[in-house]
């Protein structure tokens, strides 16, 4: 380098790049921990145990179906909640159904938290009490519509953001959370429910453990210099714990047989993982926001390579 | 709709007096922001938000002589540009504000509708309709739009809705004393810049460049666009920024294909259960 101006601090091992006085470009989400991480957590736990409770109605295994449809119901209703204490004016969160705005992933996706919390709550509210129980099944029904959707659609609310890491990530990050989602409602089902009937529980929590760990993998590995918070830093070592939590309680659950203290192990250790992925996403999109290196360098890789052409 | 209007902010003759942030506090009653002492440079503000809806940055480039006896041009790479920094630096003034995107990356993603687009094709947060849910915030891909938590809502510049109403230029463009700020019809702001970067460039100053006027770029050309005497992102502005929903099909596309894959899972685990294969209970 021959020559340089004042301006710009120099950064070693760092991409060369000019900025403002390092200064992020964008603002960083201002959403809140444990809120914001804490409802994509019960989102996806809701959105898994409504797809499990009609299978398990569907094949008969009553139990099962109980305690999936009161989990799909308190993930739906405690995520609302959180949702709600996020607001800056909470007592405007009606102004969410103002309109139905399809630009807008938190617009649809309020409908459809809203669609899946008051059919999963009407399901398990069935299921309690015994009452009107056709009416219960047709609520767990079509909670099969707005369970995965619930699951997934805060994969695309993150993405549509100038966050780089989260948007670039919008391939892996619904597979990342229908995985976690697979795993947090499997491990829920595995801990509440008796053995005899928790046998797709431990499938369906080994498979989303599997999926969430390879999602994850993706992500830190194919989004090159902007997948770098997912690798370093809080995010990072909240994910790699996340990896060693999911894995580990995956394997667990096939292997955990009559053990109930193995079962138990496993479910805490699934449900730890969830979280930890799930804090692990929001940390890394606060440290690619606040790092202006992660928005600049590849705006001006793009323009570099549009001027060669 | 009347005609859209928007700013062209020459920053060649900024001189940095900050008339601009003092009348936009002022005009929009905006609360204070804090006594911050930057120690980075003569901007003590430091970046636009809920309470700074204009905002001055300060950029001193002072040259690197090299062993040839030039003076370098500050971007690394070795070769030279007429940056004319001269043996004396310079100074980079540049009066930073909302651009009025064409897509609006914070409009697009307000699930409340309190962001909305008015009828001079500008980008306003309706106050008693936002309920602070924050979505815009990182949905811009300029870091404007912020949330004042005392308060709870978004707030950003509204190019002075209500002067525009009333007839009135903004506040800003009113108050600068060089005409940097310029206030008008964006057709015609387009014309005028592209002559002024004629007249620069003329004059011999080639590093000058417009940005945000094209239409054709990531945000659909900026209501609120500029001259710039460097790159973008010495100013703190995004090079090549791109509405963050251009990919929203596509990002429902795959969350699509999760959520099947999800519910092809749990149909799998249910059904490859082998306790059910062999028939205990079965389907009531
Ligand atoms: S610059 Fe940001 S806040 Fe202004 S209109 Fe564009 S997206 Fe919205
Ligand atoms: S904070 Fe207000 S203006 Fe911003 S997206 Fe939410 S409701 Fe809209």
């Amino acid at each position: 380098m021959t020559s340089s101006t004042r301006e710009r601090e120099p950064r070693l091992d760092d991409a060369e790049f000019r900025s403002y006085y390092g200064r992020p470009v964008i603002k960083r989400p201002i959403w809140h921990v444990p809120h914001m991480p804490a409802y994509l957590y019960l989102g996806g736990l809701s959105g898994a145990s409504s797809l499990m409770a009609v299978l398990a109605r569907a094949t008969g295994r009553p139990r099962l179906a109980r305690t999936t449809r009161i989990a799909a119901a308190a993930g739906a209703a405690g995520g609302t909640v959180l949702l709600i204490a996020e607001l800056g004016r909470p007592t405007r969160f009606l102004n969410m159904l103002r309109m139905f705005k399809p630009s807008s992933p938190m617009s649809v996706g309020s409908w459809i938290l809203a669609a899946q919390g008051g059919l999963s709550a009407a399901a398990a509210a069935s299921a309690v009490t015994g009452i009107l129980p056709a009416a219960g099944d047709a609520a767990a029904l079509a909670t099969a519509v707005t369970g995965p959707l619930t699951a997934t659609y805060t994969a695309v609310l993150v993405a549509d953001t100038a966050v780089p890491a989260w948007h670039a990530g919008y391939r892996e990050l619904p597979f990342l959370f229908a995985g976690s989602a697979l795993a947090s409602a499997g491990a829920v089902a595995m801990l509440t429910t008796p053995r005899a009937d928790a046998g797709p529980a431990r499938a369906v929590a080994a498979l989303g453990a599997a999926a969430e760990t390879a999602a994850a993998t993706m992500l830190e590995r194919r989004l090159g210099l902007v997948g770098e918070p997912y690798r370093e830093g809080r995010a990072g070592r909240l994910l790699s714990a996340a990896r060693a939590l999911s894995a580990g309680g995956g394997l667990l659950a096939l292997l955990a047989g009559r053990s109930r203290a193995a079962t138990v192990a496993s479910g805490l250790a699934l449900t730890a993982g969830a979280l930890c992925t799930r804090f692990g996403i929001l940390e890394a999109g606060r440290a690619s926001a606040a790092d202006p290196k992660y928005t600049v360098v590849p705006q001006r890789e793009r323009l570099d390579a549009s001027a060669v052409r | 709709m009347a005609e859209r209007m928007g700013f062209f902010t020459d920053t060649s003759i900024c001189i940095g007096c900050k008339a601009c942030e003092v009348a936009c506090k002022e005009w929009n009653q905006l609360p204070d922001d804090g006594f911050v002492f930057e120690a980075t440079s003569y901007d003590n503000t430091g970046a636009l938000g809920a309470s700074t809806w204009r905002h001055v940055a300060f950029i001193e480039q002072q040259p690197v002589w090299t062993a040839d006896g030039t003076t370098g041009d500050g971007d690394g790479d070795g070769g030279e540009k007429p940056f004319q920094i001269g043996p004396d630096g310079r100074w980079l003034m540049s009066s930073d504000v909302c651009k009025h995107c064409t897509n609006a990356g914070c409009l697009d993603v307000c699930p409340t509708g309190a962001l909305f687009r008015t009828e001079f094709g500008t980008v306003v947060v309706q106050s008693d309709i936002c309920n602070g849910c924050g979505y815009c915030v990182p949905a811009c891909p300029f870091g404007v739009i912020a949330r004042r938590e005392d308060d709870g809502r978004a707030w950003k510049c509204t190019m002075c809705y209500d002067r525009l109403r009333g007839g009135l230029e903004p506040a800003c463009a009113k108050a600068c004393p060089t005409d940097s700020i310029q206030f008008g019809p964006l057709d015609e702001l387009r014309e005028r810049a592209a002559a002024r970067v004629a007249e620069l460039h003329a004059l011999g100053r080639t590093e000058a460049r417009l940005y945000g006027e094209s239409p054709d770029d990531g945000v659909g050309g900026m209501g609120a666009f500029f001259l710039l005497l460097d790159e973008p992102e010495v100013y703190g502005l995004p090079p090549d920024p791109v509405v963050p929903t251009r990919n929203l099909p596509a990002m429902w596309r795959w969350a699509g294909a999760a959520a099947l894959t999800m519910a092809g899972a749990v149909a799998l685990s249910f059904l490859g259960s082998s306790d059910r294969l062999l028939g205990r209970g079965g389907p009531r």
